[in-house]
């Protein structure tokens, strides 16, 4: 096996007396696309911003290609940063800039690329997101929701980095938008060769677009395995969420009558 | 529940957001207003911050120089209020009147509009995307904003100034029956360039806090349209006392014995 690209050691984040994560330990290889799975609050969107820099940890270590990666500051994090791309839960796009510029947003203000190169880029990512160039004139409040989302993948893209994080990537879409977002996602990182880790509670999603699958319950990893795997794990917790059953080992705090 | 602990908790609070405010200051400083700079986005705001706000505040000038003129009149016997009337206005409008209801005036609208903003940006992870694209939040969003309302305020209270005093000249001359060249010798020779200058001082201070407080609220903004709701309010608020408090402590420095 290749050494792992994003290395997670012990990583411990609290909010007030509230930990979310609590030891954490995660790896990805070079190219590999992981999953992680949790419920809601179990600390997956906390753990993609503490990788980040968004969030800084309290403990433990996070490096990515073998280089520390916390607290990095100034020129060294805009470099570190220049290497992602992530798509938001809710796309994020900037509503102020057209689709296009949010597209080539991170070209001409991250890498100061002039403006008709960087149009013409965007316009490129833009068609392998399945969008026609004069989408790009409009602005993102005039999109549906599955194609603002396809417009935030065309973003993550943009820059060709070499690591994509998406967060909940077909949420709040209908099951046919989601696969054909999950198809997108699968084709834009194989033609990037990048390394991805994708958090969701949409099975159908994790199976689509996973290598490998981590589940996570209460700020820790409790099961990782190959995607083909995760319906043998074994483990109580995966059971029950992939199967999504209320009776299980995970205990959801709703008041009994 | 414990008086004292309630009055300790409210101390505590206080202080912490004195600290935090204390810290967001000096981050807008020195990231905001070091390079790199965002041009584009300095016009767009102080288009927005300064010239917007101009029929507002040239409109309170205007009446406030009018109302001041009618209640000196009826304070002053028929021989001084040819000369009381004029020096009174000018010298109420430049030093305390001008700069003051300006600033209130642009706190409910720039303040309220920027704490908006920033808030929703912040709640739809607009901020995190920015920070992904390798784009520094505090250079990109805050710094321009600040800038913009320093430079933008002194404009507008050197013009809102000019159309008070002659708000005061309209009513006094119009209706009063005041000598009109006699007013406008009298308002001239009374003036001092200070006067007009600590004016100036007091609107770029004044628009500094306003700038401050809607970046800093809409930044920790959080919880939805109800936290956006409550970051426009708390911007507002915050700033208008700033300004008054600042208002006292200025013209204590720069009239004071």
């Amino acid at each position: 096996m290749m050494a792992p690209h994003i290395v997670l050691k012990g990583v411990r984040k609290s909010f007030g007396p509230k930990q979310v994560l609590n030891g954490l330990d995660l790896e990805v290889g070079k190219g590999r696309s992981l999953v992680v799975i949790g419920g809601s609050g179990t600390g997956k969107s906390v753990m993609l911003k503490c990788i980040l820099g968004i969030l800084k940890p309290e403990a433990g270590e996070i490096t990515v290609a073998g280089e520390d990666v916390i607290g990095l500051k100034g020129e060294a994090r805009d470099q570190y940063l220049s290497r992602f791309g992530m798509l938001f839960q809710g796309a994020a796009l900037f509503d102020s800039l057209s689709v296009w510029e949010n597209v080539a947003f991170g070209l001409t203000q991250g890498r100061g690329m002039a403006r008709a190169e960087a149009r013409d880029k965007a316009i490129e990512k833009l068609g392998h997101v399945g969008l026609s160039a004069d989408v790009g004139n409009l602005h993102p409040a005039e999109l549906s929701g599955g194609m603002q989302k396809r417009v935030g993948l065309a973003r993550a893209i943009a820059a060709d980095p070499e690591i994509i994080f998406f967060d909940e990537p077909t949420t709040g879409l209908d099951p046919i938008m989601a696969d054909v977002i999950n198809n997108l996602i699968v084709d834009c990182v194989k033609r990037l060769g990048a390394t991805t880790i994708s958090i969701t509670h949409d099975m159908a999603s994790a199976r689509k677009i996973a290598d490998d699958i981590a589940m996570i319950h209460k700020g820790q990893i409790i099961w990782r395995g190959e995607a083909n795997k995760v319906n043998s794990s074994g483990n109580a917790y995966v059971d029950q969420f992939i199967h999504g059953r209320a009776e299980g080992p995970i205990q959801m705090d709703v008041l009994k009558a | 529940m414990n008086p004292l602990a309630i009055l300790g908790r409210l101390v505590l609070g206080f202080c912490a957001e004195t600290g935090r405010i204390a810290l967001f200051a000096r981050d807008g400083l020195l990231q905001g207003l070091t390079p790199r700079f965002y041009g584009r986005q300095f016009w767009d705001q102080f288009w927005r911050i300064g010239y917007t706000s101009l029929p507002v505040v040239a409109m309170t000038a205007f009446f406030t120089g009018g109302a001041l003129a009618l209640q000196i009149y009826q304070g002053s016997s028929s021989v001084t209020a040819a000369t009381l009337v004029p020096n009174i206005v000018v010298l109420g409008i430049c030093r305390e009147l001008g700069p003051v209801l300006a600033g209130l005036m642009v706190s409910g609208r720039v303040g309220a509009a920027v704490a908006a903003e920033l808030g929703t940006m912040r709640v739809t992870e607009q901020i995190d995307a920015l920070v992904t694209l390798s784009t520094n939040p505090f250079k990109y969003l805050v710094g321009p904003r600040l800038l913009a309302a320093v430079v933008s305020l002194p404009l507008l209270v050197a013009i809102g100034d000019t159309i008070g005093v002659f708000g005061g000249y309209v009513v006094g001359t119009r209706s009063l029956g005041l000598n009109s060249f006699a007013y406008i010798k009298n308002t001239v020779d009374f003036l001092h360039a200070g006067d007009v200058r600590s004016g100036l001082i007091k609107a770029a201070v004044f628009g500094f806090i306003i700038a401050l407080m809607g970046c800093y609220h809409g930044f920790h903004s959080k919880g939805g349209a109800q936290g956006v709701g409550r970051a426009t309010t708390n911007a507002v608020v915050s700033s208008a006392i700033l300004i008054l408090a600042a208002n006292f402590i200025l013209t204590s420095l720069l009239f004071g014995k």
